[in-house]
């Protein structure tokens, strides 16, 4: 098997529950090395479990996750290597500078304080805030915040970035400028994105679609694909349709039961 | 979905070096967040020096403290009570790291943190390590107030409690890190406050000496007998004089061993308590 065989992220048969609460229900779905794929929900949909459950915050009790073929239960670290992530919440220390914040993230990854200024004002350069690298972050707007966290996540080089709700809060010039710069990751440099969101249009034509509902997998495909299974005209009829379609699934089975 | 055949090679794996970066880098940041919090440190400062000035003051009239190891004449009561001040020191700091544990894990920085590839039982030690570090930073500091106040232990007094701050520190550091992991939010701090600061310094050795409590009341001498935080006090009193107590090493060690465990444990996420809670940010966050 060749090594672009192996899936970048490879979920299989994952569920995961908060007591009696069903957060995932059989979650199968994988991206390819170098794919844009977005992971498509409505608040409370499992898009942030499902991001815990890889970065191993907390432990999946069924089902596989595979980060290019690393089991994360039974091999976190190699799998973690190759994971950047950036949480839904702000996770920068506010009080550092932005340079020193990088520089901890370096250090949590073995990096020497050196190589990791080096590549943090590389990454700065190419965000365009390698001037403000000095700066507290508390100084710094909403928008340069996210792609500080952006440039913290690819500072160990992974090849798949985790992205949770990263243009939440953001206005539009905010929320376009990180997108396009993660699409030409993806294209230029192969990097492997998922990118959950509830943000229709932030599906891309290239954008590989995985549609979460209510924690379970209504749709996977390339976009257009999805579109067309469920019969619509566009994206965001589609993802109307699935959700409401399994909506009343779930209604009718109710009417049953009772 | 049939599982792959091979795993791509993760980059070569940690290096002894690169623990070393990731320990230094950690201790880094926990030393600017402190320098960042100066009211922190005045607090950290000011509330055994209150105890030094005032209380002390007023008690040593009142609390004669004959001759006991490991003191060889009659002592101030200002000099008896100092390396509890010194414990009590280390006390709020560990309960303070492990506010700012739970803070982080709100927060989110804990995620960071937990994301490193390294193993997480390194990363809770080197977070209990960088708290121990910033704790000495304040001890030396009020050693160095108190001096002028004729609490003056031998010199190498200084040098030799430097590994019982060290082993006292990571004991309370973990207890408090054991007790982040339990605490669903912020506001419980108080609760820690009364029920865990308050009954460990004023149930241990840090005011009277265990032999005059066991006059007045057994019971509460068996109590104070029983809180790992007598031992830490008595390692350092020892200490600062260059002695060891062994009892209170052991002791001390051990309760170290166990809180340490306990806490990798609970931040385990396969057994922990936060598996079971549901994890950082509240439970089924969508």
């Amino acid at each position: 098997m060749t090594a672009t065989a192996i899936p970048a992220l490879e979920i299989d048969s994952l569920s995961h529950a908060f007591g009696a609460r069903q957060a995932l229900d059989q979650v199968t779905c994988a991206i390819a090395p170098s794919q844009h794929c977005v992971l498509l929900g409505l608040n409370g949909a499992g898009k942030t479990t499902l991001f815990s459950l890889i970065t191993r915050l907390y432990d999946n009790a069924s089902g596989h996750i595979r980060v290019f073929g690393h089991d994360v239960r039974c091999q976190p670290r190699p799998a973690l290597r190759h994971l950047g992530v950036v949480f839904q919440q702000r996770t920068l220390d506010l009080d550092l500078s932005v340079l020193q914040n990088l520089i901890y993230h370096g250090a949590l990854h073995g990096l020497p304080a050196g190589q990791a200024k080096r590549r943090a004002e590389e990454e700065l350069t190419r965000l365009g805030l390698v001037e403000r690298a000095g700066d507290k972050v508390r100084k710094l707007s909403g928008g340069q915040m996210r792609r500080v966290e952006i440039a913290r996540a690819l500072l160990h080089r992974p090849r798949l970035l985790l992205l949770d709700e990263p243009t939440a809060g953001l206005d539009m010039d905010s929320r376009q400028a990180i997108m396009d710069h993660v699409q030409h990751l993806c294209r230029d440099q192969g990097l492997a994105v998922l990118w959950a969101t509830h943000l229709i249009d932030e599906v891309l034509p290239s954008s590989q679609v995985v549609v979460l509902h209510l924690g379970r997998v209504l749709a996977q495909g390339a976009r257009d694909e999805v579109i067309a299974a469920a019969g619509a005209g566009d994206i965001r009829e589609a993802f109307l349709k699935l959700t409401r379609d399994s909506c009343a699934t779930v209604a009718t089975g109710e009417a049953t039961q009772a | 979905m049939s599982a792959p055949t091979a795993a791509i090679d993760a980059p070569s794996p940690p290096r002894p070096a690169a623990y070393l970066v990731c320990l230094r880098g950690i201790v880094w940041r926990e030393g600017l967040r402190f320098l960042h919090q100066r009211e922190r440190f005045v607090a950290a400062l000011v509330r055994p020096l209150v105890w030094l000035f005032i209380f002390a003051a007023g008690f040593r009239s009142v609390l004669g403290v004959s001759i006991a190891p490991p003191y060889e004449t009659y002592v101030l009561y200002e000099v008896y009570i100092a390396p509890g001040l010194v414990a009590m020191v280390q006390l709020f700091n560990g309960m303070q790291s492990s506010l700012s544990m739970v803070y982080d894990r709100e927060m989110g920085s804990m995620r960071t943190l937990l994301i490193s590839p390294f193993p997480r039982w390194f990363l809770l030690t080197a977070k209990l390590l960088a708290g121990v570090a910033v704790s000495l930073l304040q001890v030396y500091v009020f050693f160095a107030i108190a001096w002028f106040w004729d609490v003056r232990p031998p010199p190498l007094g200084y040098f030799a409690v430097l590994p019982a701050l060290i082993i006292s520190g990571m004991m309370l550091g973990a207890l408090g890190m054991l007790l982040s992991s339990a605490i669903k939010q912020l506001e419980n701090f108080a609760g820690i406050m009364n029920f865990v600061i308050f009954p460990m310094f004023f149930a241990s050795s840090a005011l009277y000496p265990l032999w005059r409590l066991a006059e007045t009341s057994p019971l509460l001498h068996d109590i104070c007998a029983f809180n790992p935080f007598t031992y830490a006090v008595e390692l350092i009193r020892f200490a600062l004089y260059g002695q060891v107590n062994w009892t209170a090493l052991g002791v001390v060690a051990a309760c170290t061993a166990v809180f340490l465990g306990a806490a990798i444990r609970a931040y385990d996420p396969a057994k922990g308590l936060i598996a079971r809670r549901g994890g950082p940010g509240g439970p089924g966050r969508g």
